[in-house]
């Protein structure tokens, strides 16, 4: 008797907690996820998890709150199918803001402590480290006495100092060990943490915190050295890709192609098309207005996390084609004339710009991230985010493909020839003009495989290739024309010079610091990091 | 050397290409209605360059909007007709569009311009020869001219309600404002900074940054907004970044993992055309500050919006705030047109001060004398399908003010062209600055 009473009391407590959410007020909401979270009911969690997930439905007819549970409706106090279901336009949504999804991740946090799952309760101590809630140290100090699993007990030692150096209450040696450990942390976090004691904190514990911050402030810079320099890696393996293409074309051909831009632009585009085609399940191709089209179905299986692997070498072969084709119609006349090369290829870099905008449309198209390529993982301090990780690689094996190839292929061997003393190379036999033409597709085709890799971090628009131009030029002719390596070079100078630069002077003045510097350097050095030497020079 | 010759040469091949297509596009508005007198609407918005990602819709949003007047059954007895321009995102090419448009196209008024340096370009040419121009865009205020109506958001219906949000519901104390190098950022940053050292935020705790027009590296910015935002004060970012800089930004973001719990960014310049172009599960609760959201649930949105699918023939097309600027804009000017009973550009300009219009969130904006328009404000957060959630609103409609009262050079000034025809009347001096 005395037992039924006490439960239905506890029921009717829970009960009146989820009354909170049928309201829609985020005040009303806030009091009642952190009513739950400290309530320590069995059934809160399932509904603080549904409201995270924007599955906690509010039935303010029926004054009930339901969960949505992969379409089956249940009551959130029961637990029980709700049969017959009510109809979704009196269903509301409880929403959510900013402040509420921190209180959500701390009730969640507070409640999943004691949870089987190792992942879920280190996920739980990281929540209230953060939170730094002082009504859940009593169920952090219960949760680390009978903790097994090493990681996530020193997730809770953590937790558990970072309530007890803001808590007025605890006693000093507890507050000073806690700066001890946070020191021992020693990331941003634990930073601000320790610059930011309430006010009121003994003069012991603040001397302790005080020096423990500059500590970690000490150590941080040395790994924000290491950082700006990954940094400067990264944006110098992305410069290498934008000019890799250019070298060939410009740096080992001669050819001022404005165009190039717009190559990287077509390789970023055809990425778009190949996810498109992952996304739709079928390869659809239609000109408006005309009924001419096919549809080609794709393997179910055939996820977005392949449509990189899919995209480079098809971008490969379409900015190859339409490189051979620019080649074929309009550079081919004009070699020699520098001028009216320029000027041709502005031209052309115009027209595809408006062609894509006109079948594609003005604006950004959706170029997801592989599951591959999206986050980051903390190396020490250093946080490396993947897909920066993954274009360092990338560039650099493009770049040893084509040296390789350039070195030991029948055809690298002939564009050597060529573009050293077109003359001889004729004379034995060598068809210059299809080697030209092989020559201005390679390096479109590079361009279109670069668009690929930067269609993962830059817009996806017509106008994608325009802001590489400059810095794909300015490459080439820092590193010296015509010299691989000397791209190679100059691409990681650059980018690292960059990345030092704009932490003092600012992203604008850094790279009008940059661009003077290099106008120094060529009035020096006209030829450039790598000159070429001998006859080569000449021809 | 390169770069120099690729300029000359680009703004060549550029304005020849822009003409020639300009030209075209207008011979093709021009030719099916000669036979009836019209009343021409110009609408010079960027169909080419750079731009062009945020002007076509606008575009598109003008010929819908004329198309249904015109089912209506004109204006004053007369069919209206649109004459279309491409000014190719050249801002000198903006002058002689606008030029062209009044002059051998006689229009009767132009809706028009995106960034505040085309707006700036077309000043003189409207001023001197005397037109209407509507110009859509939230801006950064300090300006009311006599020939320019602005149905866009001053810094006070945007910029100033967003960091109030901050401050009260979410206690911001330390503010990161990060904008591109241009003239709409460094002004409303100015003004946010003054007023929030107004509000008693200490100088410190204000980072301000710029970055060049389509910056694409954003590692260090991003790794320097989470330094500053560990100092123990709980920080925000303030976003005024342009067009195609805030996808790699957003993409940084999410990367880094600076989520909107930790560090919320409200941006002023992203909208749901912007976002078309991300994956917006990592930028859940990330801010945005506008006067429109397409989420917003009223029975004139919807219509609008169902308009505007079956118009562009795409289901997916979204709505945006300069949209719905133009929607009121346009509204504003065929009701003054009316009350006057001609398109004679003085006549008109004093007739649109205290015209009203419904906008498409449920209220009613009003022309002010100095040119702005009445709007609400709404606070919206990023949600998994590249939508908005409000999460806030003012009570009513703001007016919008041309001066900024927290800025030492224009707090004293005031704009009407009512009482006292003037854009920068001086109180303290009680001159009118001309």
């Amino acid at each position: 008797m005395l037992f039924v009473g006490v439960s239905a009391a506890r029921a009717d407590a829970f009960d009146d907690t989820l009354q909170k959410f049928l309201t829609d007020s985020y005040t009303d909401t806030e009091a009642g996820v952190t009513a739950l979270g400290a309530g320590g009911d069995v059934r809160a969690f399932a509904v603080v998890k549904a409201l995270q997930d924007g599955r906690l439905l509010a039935d303010p007819a029926a004054r009930r709150v339901l969960i949505d549970d992969g379409g089956a409706l249940k009551d959130a106090a029961t637990g029980a199918v709700v049969s017959p279901a009510p109809p979704p336009a009196d269903l509301k949504r409880v929403r959510l803001n900013n402040r509420l999804r921190r209180a959500v991740e701390a009730a969640l946090g507070a409640l999943t402590l004691r949870a089987p799952d190792p992942a879920r309760r280190l996920d739980a101590a990281q929540a209230v480290f953060k939170s730094r809630d002082a009504g859940a140290l009593p169920a952090v100090e219960a949760a680390l006495s009978q903790e097994t699993d090493t990681r996530v007990k020193s997730a809770l030692a953590m937790a558990r100092a970072a309530i007890l150096i803001t808590s007025p209450d605890a006693p000093e040696a507890a507050r000073i060990e806690a700066v001890g450990m946070l020191r021992e942390r020693g990331d941003q976090s634990a930073l601000a943490l320790l610059s930011a004691l309430p006010p009121g904190t003994p003069a012991t514990v603040q001397g302790a915190a005080d020096s423990a911050a500059a500590a970690i402030r000490n150590r941080l810079q040395i790994w924000e050295t290491a950082q700006n320099a990954w940094y400067g890696v990264s944006l110098g393996s992305v410069l290498l890709l934008a000019a890799i293409g250019l070298a060939i074309t410009f740096g080992v051909m001669g050819v001022i192609n404005m165009a190039h831009g717009e190559m990287v632009m077509l390789g970023a585009y055809t990425t778009f098309v190949v996810q498109e085609a992952i996304r739709q399940k079928a390869f659809t191709f239609a000109i408006p207005g005309t009924g001419i089209g096919f549809s080609l179905p794709l393997p179910a299986a055939l996820t977005l996390d392949w449509s990189l692997p899919i995209a480079v070498p098809l971008a490969f072969v379409v900015t190859g084609m339409v490189g051979i084709l620019i080649e074929k119609s309009v550079i081919r006349f004009l070699y020699g004339r520098p001028l009216e090369t320029l000027l041709a290829t502005w031209g052309i870099s115009l027209i595809l710009q408006q062609a894509v905008r006109t079948a594609f449309g003005p604006t950004n198209k959706e170029v997801s991230n592989p599951s591959w390529m999206s986050g980051a993982f903390e190396l020490g301090q250093l946080s490396i985010t993947y897909n920066r990780l993954w274009i360092v690689c990338f560039s650099l094996a493009t770049f040893a493909m084509l040296l390789a190839m350039l070195r030991w292929t029948r055809l690298g061997l002939e564009m050597r020839a060529v573009t050293q003393n077109r003359g001889m190379a004729a004379c034995v036999g060598i068809r210059t003009a299809r080697i030209d033409a092989l020559t201005f597709g390679l390096g479109s085709g590079i361009a279109g495989i670069a668009g690929v890799a930067l269609s993962q971090i830059d817009n996806v628009s017509p106008n994608l290739g325009q802001s590489y131009i400059i810095d794909s030029f300015m490459v080439v002719v820092f590193g010296g024309v015509g010299n691989l390596w000397g791209t190679l070079v100059g691409a990681f100078t650059l980018g690292i010079a960059n990345k030092f630069l704009e932490p003092f002077a600012g992203a604008v003045l850094g790279k009008i610091a940059i661009l003077v510097l290099i106008i120094l350097f060529i009035q020096r050095r006209p030829r450039g990091l790598f000159a070429l030497k001998g006859r080569a020079v000449e021809a | 050397m390169h770069a120099a010759l690729r300029r000359g040469a680009g703004r060549l091949a550029g304005r020849m290409l822009a003409a020639a297509v300009g030209t075209a596009l207008s011979l093709a508005a021009v030719l099916p209605a000669q036979a009836q007198e019209t009343i021409k609407v110009g609408i010079l918005h960027s169909l080419s360059g750079t731009m062009a990602i945020s002007e076509t819709t606008l575009k598109d949003v003008m010929l819908m909007l004329i198309e249904e007047q015109n089912k209506k059954g004109g204006l004053l007895g007369k069919k209206l007709e649109a004459v279309v321009v491409d000014p190719a995102s050249n801002w000198p090419l903006f002058a002689e569009k606008a030029r062209e448009l009044i002059t051998k196209d006689k229009v009767s008024v132009v809706f028009g311009c995106w960034t505040s340096v085309s707006r700036k370009s077309v000043l003189p040419v409207f001023k001197e020869l005397n037109s209407i121009l509507f110009y859509p865009v939230q801006y950064e205020g300090e300006e009311s001219e006599r020939n320019v109506f602005y149905t866009g958001a001053a810094p006070n219906q945007q910029a100033i309600p967003a960091v109030d949000y901050l401050m009260k519901e979410e206690k911001v104390q330390r503010w990161v404002l990060e904008g591109t190098d241009y003239v709409y950022p460094r002004t409303t940053n100015k003004i946010l900074e003054a007023y929030l050292v107004s509000k008693g935020v200490k100088p410190e705790d204000i980072s301000i940054n710029y970055t060049p027009f389509g910056h694409s590296d954003w590692q260090t910015r991003v790794a320097e907004i989470k330094r500053f935002g560990s100092a123990g004060k709980k920080t925000a970012v303030v976003s005024t970044i342009n067009g195609d800089a805030n996808v790699p930004f957003y993409k940084e973001l999410g990367n880094q993992g600076v989520k909107a719990t930790d560090i919320p960014v409200v941006a002023f310049s992203v909208g749901e055309e912007e976002l078309a172009g991300v994956d917006t599960k990592p930028l859940l609760g990330h801010l945005a500050a506008w006067n429109y959201f397409q989420s917003i649930d009223t029975p004139d949105n919807k219509a609008f919006i169902e308009k505007w699918k079956a118009f562009t023939k795409n289901p997916k097309r979204v709505s945006n705030d300069p949209m719905e600027a133009h929607v009121v804009g346009f509204a504003m000017w065929v009701k003054a047109v009316e009350k006057a009973g001609t398109t004679d550009p003085d006549k008109v300009i004093d007739a649109l001060p205290g015209t009203t219009a419904p906008n498409l969130t449920g209220g009613t904006s009003e022309m002010l004398p100095n040119h702005h328009i009445t709007k609400p404000v709404f606070i919206g957060e990023i949600k998994g399908d590249g939508q908005f959630d409000v999460v806030w609103k003012t009570e009513g409609l703001v007016p919008g003010e041309a001066w900024s009262k927290y800025l030492d050079g224009s707090k004293d000034l005031v704009a009407d062209w009512v009482k006292l025809k003037c854009g920068n009347y001086n109180s303290k001096t009680q001159k009118c600055g001309g």
